[in-house]
């Protein structure tokens, strides 16, 4: 090397208690990396890269050997809770398990090291993959084509706007707002906000289904369309869809699909029998991809025909005869543009494919069928203690409220915290919005009967403690490796990164 | 194959526990004139031998990743993985595990996360990072939209040296919000002429550094520029170039972004990869996406939380800074490790073998009878090549050769209808070098 910049990381220890940082774990001139020397009669870097181009800071990162590198990480992944750790129901969240299978698919190097500017005849197999899994995500939604490139559901929301925005003014006609029940998870009307339409929120009614009445109140013809999550973010069947459709469609607006509960109707209703015209499908959720600790996710849009043209560039063509090939077309001169840098998250959907093909038609009803049971049998078992909030039988998930511990002091964060010392990760809480002290609860398909008992008893305990030791439960969790954070001083005293000296 | 517990007696005890019939009832709230009644037309059940092959033939008809000697560029490159990174960020307990709701569950993700945000603004010269977005071209999109939002403008610069593909989405995306986007278009050097560029009024001036030629713009006057007329400067910054190049926050820009896939994530088609996210202290409450904090617990340990959400969808909804919700933690945390591994000498070593190979590659096949550099002055580890031969017809050609080159710049960039692509990472040696001269030498001749 031509030059040494002194390094200025690892000179302090970590607090004491306190689990070091990959930084305070640093010593100078220690090293894990391994890398070529540059070729002897290569160009010298002085002589390449101009004086005012050049680093002239030293670069605080930490020096480690490699085995402080693994154990570091290793130890930081046992701080962690997993589905392959135990249960995780988290509502809306689907975390269901992850085929191992998928992994291996997905690694395969005729998928991982593909360059995405390849030619299309260098990639047929993964374009065959895309293709099968176009069609079969077409199917299973009743729609007529789709775009892989969002990467999450969100990004489909924007994406989906787009389109519902490229249709209207088509048509010549501008619309400026787009409606959303206010059971509605928090993307949807950012999403909104970003296709540069204005959120207009419906309330539920006593079912915890959308009012009807004042639905039809919203619409007009400024209405762009509505945003739905069938079955709602209640674990609630919206069982008025036909006629909600027919009034949205009835004044000129189109219907988003927001897929992130079709892992509870997958194989029983497709969004488009609906009346639906876009829908994006959470894969990360429905078709089992590993969540990543927040991500990677997959977030594809399907649309029905009269939207097709307006599809993100490039969109995937068949091979129209015998020994033709698949390949990008790109002549779309209606489509909305690019969503992504390249085809979206391509690793995730060779994941989503695998599952796909190990399910079969049969398999996919039946995670709808089992996630739909698990959901029913854990409600009816902690009813009692925690009732829901709306009346029913619920799809794949349902929110429980634990208001009635409030007279004890006890709140549906206490309970969920006190959950995790009983070895279980706590369901979604506070969320959604119009219940009180929410639980919502999704135990998903691939829960045995055991777990759900054994997660049963334990809520019901914590109910029961709530009323003879509350402080037990307000206190908890003091089973994990730290306790409750302090998240107003988190957010008071910004520490966002860490820093040398 | 399916991954179901349940056995027929579980079904059955579970159905009468709660009250149904039979398995149709748990849907009896589905309206009867929406079902489907039939099953769905997908392709059959495979088992896992099944299953394993067919996905083996499927990759077989696409391994051109271990057939083609890669050279390839254009924001996605054939760096070398660690084999530390793909165990480390590959285990379960990350892969496995979801946003961090619970803090006490999640510590591992979130320190992870949290010294990402570190790693991140070390490299990159910045006081605050988020816990990372989709991809590069998102990160763009997320620093000019935050542009907006600090200044209230909305005319928007950017470099023609920009990834096109970014250059596609940020139009895309903002479409509904009716930015006013205007292209800079590049000198006969490949860079940016900084005099030729007048902010006034504009919200954003974004540049690329290295920019989509390779080229390094003289970022520290645009960044002047840009502040003189009230405008912010946001730069799309590789970060394996970090090591051995200034930083964009030492030489004044506002945002630096960038793509992540080079620090450890493999080529994939295209995704997921990782969008990297730096900005100033003052400008962390217009910040979209998540950032982990360091705080400490009940007991005063030291502990890290998701903070600063009041920006955040799921708080402030329609008003959010950004619709986003998941970010791509695994590919961040993916990240982490490799610059962990790297460290300041490593990232230093990676940045000089990239460069002075392209130098060696530039100076071998500016030798082909032809064939030129388009462009004068420093590269870091990509050039343009430009050939008597059309551009898309000498990169096909040089697949059925075994090397993958490219992309062709013609779609982009009319002026550049005979320029590729060509990218040399720390893996491409000189007898590889040589290989692809003679290779194109070759082609030429049969021409």
């Amino acid at each position: 090397m031509s030059r040494t910049l002194e390094p200025s990381a690892g000179t302090r220890a970590a607090p004491d208690d306190a689990f070091p940082l990959i930084f305070e774990r640093s010593r100078v001139h220690r090293r894990a990396w391994s890398l070529p020397e540059p070729e002897g009669d290569a160009p010298k870097l002085d002589e390449l890269i101009p004086e005012g181009h050049r680093r002239s800071e030293p670069l605080a990162l930490p020096e480690v050997s490699e085995l402080d590198l693994v154990r570091h990480y290793t130890r930081l992944s046992q701080r962690n809770w997993a589905i392959d750790v135990g249960a995780y129901p988290l509502g809306s969240c689907s975390m269901k398990y992850n085929p191992k299978i998928a992994e291996f698919a997905a690694g395969l190097p005729g998928f991982a090291s593909l360059h995405p500017f390849a030619g299309d005849e260098l990639v047929q197999g993964a374009l065959e993959l895309l293709g099968t899994l176009e069609r079969a995500l077409c199917e299973a939604t009743g729609m007529a084509r789709l775009t892989f490139q969002p990467a999450a559901g969100a990004q489909g929301e924007l994406t989906g706007l787009l389109m519902m925005r490229a249709f209207h003014e088509s048509r010549d006609d501008r619309r400026a707002k787009v409606i959303i029940p206010d059971s509605a998870h928090g993307t949807n009307p950012a999403s909104v906000s970003l296709a540069g339409y204005r959120a207009q929120e419906v309330p539920s009614d006593e079912r915890g289904l959308v009012d009807l009445e004042a639905l039809k109140q919203a619409l007009d013809h400024e209405t762009a369309g509505l945003m739905l999550t069938n079955p709602n973010t209640l674990g609630l069947f919206e069982r008025d869809i036909k006629a909600i459709a027919a009034a949205v469609h009835e004044v000129g607006g189109l219907l988003y699909y927001d897929g992130a509960n079709f892992n509870s109707i997958v194989g029983v209703v497709r969004p488009g029998d609906m009346g639906f015209d876009i829908v994006h499908m959470n894969l990360h959720k429905t078709f089992a991809t590993p969540h990543g600790g927040g991500g990677p996710g997959s977030g594809p849009l399907a649309v029905s025909e009269r939207l097709e043209r307006f599809l993100p560039t490039p969109v995937l063509a068949a091979p129209a005869q015998d020994g033709d090939r698949w390949r990008w077309d790109y002549d779309r001169p209606d489509s909305i543009g690019r969503i992504h840098s390249f085809h979206g998250n391509f690793g995730i959907n060779v994941r989503a494919y695998t599952y796909l093909r190990s399910l079969g038609p049969e398999g996919l009803r039946q995670i709808a069928e089992r996630a739909v049971l698990n959901a029913n049998y854990l409600k009816s078992l902690i009813e009692s203690t925690f009732p829901t909030a709306y009346p029913g039988d619920c799809m794949h998930e349902f929110v429980s409220t634990a208001k009635g511990l409030k007279r004890h002091g006890v709140r549906a964060m206490d309970v969920a915290k006190r959950l995790i010392d009983l070895g279980y990760h706590p369901p979604t809480v506070y969320f959604p919005l119009v219940v009180e002290e929410a639980l919502m609860v999704e135990p998903t398909e691939t829960e045995s009967k055991e777990t759900i008992d054994g997660l049963a008893a334990a809520l019901n305990q914590i109910a029961a403690e709530a009323t003879s030791e509350p402080e037990l439960v307000k206190g908890a969790p003091v089973t994990t490796p730290v306790r409750r954070p302090d998240e107003a001083r988190a957010a008071r005293e910004l520490k966002l990164r860490w820093s040398p000296g | 194959m399916d991954f179901l517990p349940h056995t027929p007696e579980d079904v059955a005890e579970m159905l009468a526990a709660s009250g149904f019939e039979d398995i149709d009832a748990l849907f009896a709230s589905i309206p009867a004139e929406v079902k489907l009644g039939r099953a769905l037309d997908v392709p059959p059940a495979l088992s896992e031998p099944e299953l394993a092959a067919h996905m083996a033939e499927l990759a077989a008809r696409s391994a051109h990743g271990s057939d083609l000697v890669c050279f390839a560029g254009g924001g996605a490159y054939d760096h070398h993985v660690p084999a530390a990174v793909g165990a480390l960020a590959g285990r379960a307990e990350f892969a496995t595990s979801y946003t961090p709701y619970q803090p006490e569950l999640s510590q591992g993700v979130l320190q992870a996360v949290f010294e990402f945000q570190s790693l991140v603004c070390e490299i990159y010269g910045m006081d605050v990072a988020n816990a990372s977005l989709y991809d590069g071209a998102n990160a763009l999109v997320e620093g000019v939209n935050l542009a907006v939002r600090a200044t209230k403008r909305e005319r928007v610069l950017v470099s023609a040296g920009v990834h096109p593909h970014y250059r596609d989405v940020l139009k895309t995306y903002t479409s509904g919000l009716g930015l006013d986007i205007h292209e800079l278009g590049h000198d006969d050097t490949g860079a940016l002429d900084p005099g030729t560029v007048d902010p006034t009024g504009a919200a954003a001036v974004v540049v690329a550094y290295p920019n989509f030629f390779g080229r390094l713009e003289d970022v520290r006057t645009l960044a002047d520029r840009a502040h003189e007329a009230g405008a912010l400067l946001v730069c799309v910054t590789d970060p394996t170039a970090m090591g051995i190049l200034r930083s964009p926050g030492e030489m004044g820009a506002d945002v630096a972004v960038g793509e992540g896939q080079s620090l450890g994530n493999l080529l994939s088609y295209g995704g997921p990869y990782v969008g990297l996210f730096a900005t100033k202290l003052e400008l962390v409450r217009q910040v979209p996406g998540r950032i982990a904090g360091e705080t400490v617990d009940a007991d005063g340990r030291r502990a890290f939380v998701l903070t600063l959400q009041a920006r955040e969808q799921h708080i402030r909804r329609a008003k959010a800074t950004s619709n986003v919700c998941t970010n791509q933690t695994l590919m961040a945390i993916a990240a982490a490790v490799h610059l962990s591994w790297l460290g300041p000498q490593g990232l230093a070593r990676l940045g000089e073998v990239c460069a002075r190979r392209t130098a060696a590659a530039a100076r071998r096949l500016a030798e082909i009878p032809g064939c030129k550099i388009r462009f004068e002055g420093p590269h870091f580890k990509e050039i343009v090549l430009q050939t008597p031969l059309d551009a898309a017809t000498l990169t096909r050609a040089l697949s059925a050769r075994g090397f993958l080159v490219g992309p062709p710049l013609g779609t982009w960039y009319p002026d550049l209808e005979n320029c590729l692509l060509v990218a040399v990472t720390e893996k491409r040696t000189s007898a590889e070098i040589d290989a692809l001269a003679e290779a194109i030498e070759k082609e030429l001749a049969q021409q």
